[in-house]
């Protein structure tokens, strides 16, 4: 198998799998580091983790493709995700992806051809009270207009991170 | 001002600048119940003090956390576990994620005096994976905590040691349900199992297992503190405490406040969050999390506890309340509610499977222009056949949800219909 975490990560993962009683319980967490460094969920990255924790990769598939953070296919460097339930439809979600999408001109769920950006919409953010909200990679961003919006893809484009 | 302050509980100290870090937060009386329960208390009488502060469940199905603990097994062989669930997926819900940014070792502490009182040396916070920053936060505070000595072996030179890691989940509201929650930390899909077996005696590996919510937890150290007498007096008789509403929507100021239980909803959205924004008029509020029916504007005049709200059909679930305003048509709202437990069933029970999926493509077909009047009715009819034939609880709340939006605007939704 050419696959492999760097020593860091190795490292890392050898810690966390001490943590629980039963090594399955590490998968989430491993496929978390796995996603980090190998940008998403290959067959390969399956069979890598699937061999780690002495368990058939058919139940790592079964993981991955359960829950929404894992993807199966490369993403964006920014992966952006806009939250589309009450409290954000309510404070005009949904015109605020229409712009997105309209701006970086791709549709939900697409990656701009230059690969620097994906536009989802997901359920729920769990930051309410600044709704319209969305994350982007794992920074929240909230009270969204669509001047706001400009302000920060300006700055993902030019790559300024917060 | 002393009485005002002493109103706040969870949230007292809050304007303490960072309060996140130990040494703060031992500053303003911090492990402070953590010693009185280890040094000076028997794990019965936290039990006892927990029991009488009628402490009852934060994540949304109300259950009493001291009979909860009393369920676990004490003459047991096996390992028992503690799990706080910090999934926080109800829809208008961000308490638990206020508790852990602003004050993580209110938190910590609360779980180390759990464990000490259930007779649990391993627990684990189960918290959504959407909360990196938030996770990186309760890791930091829980390395602080082992410095300290208030948590791994010999905590405060006793004999009672824990253990406390943090498991990030990955995107799947499923797993706040708490048999869920447990196959998610076992590193499977997260399917819920058939009760009974109750977590209490068979959960984690099935071991015995207590899971409570973030904000359930975080009661703890002042129950320990104050007693259960004075903590139950700071909410109703059968319903202690105060709660942590999450105000989001229509409202002026969107937030957490931190009130008694059983303070009137409509107090809450026109003095606490500012009334409404700027020219719009309340048309009806969600008062517990999406899944709690919805309540029109005349309904709204009630206190909000758990059996104030089952009065009215609907329930106070998470606190989480949503103010929705004149200019939101209600087939917004339902699309949002068919769209989120669609998206969200895990699949596991064909009436929930299927009958979420059923219920968007029709609400969806509604808003293209394409709906019947007897759209409502079979809409109803599915949400009937999904109530109560489901493993766990989430098929009842796709149906209650969707129940709650066609009884009050049901002239609303045919007005739609007939005029696309």
């Amino acid at each position: 198998m050419s696959l492999k975490f760097s020593p860091q990560i190795e490292k890392e993962i050898n810690k966390i799998i001490k943590n629980y009683p039963q090594k399955q319980s590490a998968l989430l967490s491993i496929l978390h580091l796995a996603q980090k460094e190998f940008g998403y969920i290959s067959e390969e990255v399956e069979r890598l983790v699937a061999q780690i924790l002495d368990i058939k990769p058919i139940r790592v598939r079964e993981v991955v493709t359960f829950y929404t953070m894992f993807h199966q296919r490369p993403v964006g460097k920014y992966h952006i995700k806009v939250c589309r339930n009450i409290s954000c439809s309510i404070n005009g979600a949904e015109e605020l992806i229409d712009y997105i999408s309209e701006k970086l001109g791709i549709k939900v769920g697409e990656t701009t051809p230059d690969k620097k950006f994906t536009l989802s919409v997901v359920e729920c953010l769990g930051a309410c009270e600044h709704a319209p909200c969305m994350q982007v990679n794992s920074e929240y961003y909230g009270n969204l207009d669509k001047k706001k919006i400009d302000l920060i893809l300006e700055r993902l484009n030019n790559d300024i991170n917060d | 001002m002393t009485s005002m302050i002493e109103e706040k509980l969870l949230t007292r100290n809050l304007e303490v600048e960072n309060l996140y870090k130990i040494e703060i937060y031992q500053k303003y009386d911090g492990y402070k119940a953590l010693k009185k329960a280890l040094l000076q208390m028997t794990p019965e009488q936290i039990l006892e003090e927990v029991k009488k502060a009628n402490l009852r469940g934060r994540g949304g199905a109300g259950f009493p956390a001291g009979l909860k603990w009393s369920f676990v097994p004490k003459d047991t062989h096996k390992p028992k576990y503690l799990c706080v669930n910090a999934d926080e997926g109800e829809p208008g819900t961000f308490k638990d994620r206020f508790i852990m940014t602003n004050n993580p070792h209110l938190l910590i502490e609360g779980i180390i005096i759990t464990c000490y009182c259930v007779g649990i040396h391993t627990a684990f916070i189960y918290i959504r994976g959407e909360y990196e920053h938030v996770a990186q936060r309760l890791e930091t505070a829980i390395k602080e905590a082992y410095k300290k000595n208030y948590l791994g072996d010999n905590i405060l030179k006793t004999n009672f040691s824990l253990n406390l890691y943090i498991h990030r989940g990955a995107g799947a509201y499923i797993c706040g349900e708490e048999t869920a929650l447990l196959e998610s930390l076992e590193g499977k899909r997260g399917h819920p199992r058939l009760k009974p077996p109750f977590p209490a005696s068979v959960g984690l590996y099935k071991c015995p297992t207590v899971i409570n919510n973030v904000e359930t937890i975080s009661n703890i150290p002042i129950i320990v503190l104050k007693g259960g007498e004075w903590f139950v007096k700071k909410g109703l008789p059968n319903d202690g405490g105060t709660r942590l509403f999450s105000v989001s929507g229509s409202v002026k100021n969107p937030g957490v406040y931190e009130l008694p239980t059983g303070t009137n909803l409509k107090d809450i959205i026109f003095n606490y969050a500012g009334g409404m924004k700027e020219g719009r008029t309340l048309k009806a509020v969600i008062p517990g999390g999406l899944s709690a029916p919805i309540l029109r504007e005349d309904e709204i005049d009630i206190p909000m506890d758990c059996e104030s709200l089952m009065k009215v059909n609907s329930m106070l679930g998470s606190s989480a309340i949503i103010v929705i305003d004149d200019r939101t048509p209600i087939i917004d709202v339902l699309r949002v509610i068919v769209n989120f437990y669609a998206h969200e069933s895990c699949g596991q029970c064909t009436p929930c499977r299927n009958g979420t999926w059923w219920m968007k493509n029709i609400v969806h077909r509604i808003c293209n222009g394409y709906g019947k009047i007897s759209d409502i009715d079979n809409l109803l009819r599915i949400a009937n056949n999904i109530c109560g034939k489901t493993l766990c609880p989430m098929g009842d709340a796709a149906s209650m949800a969707v129940r709650g939006v066609l009884e009050k605007f049901r002239q609303e939704i045919e007005d739609y219909i007939k005029k696309r």
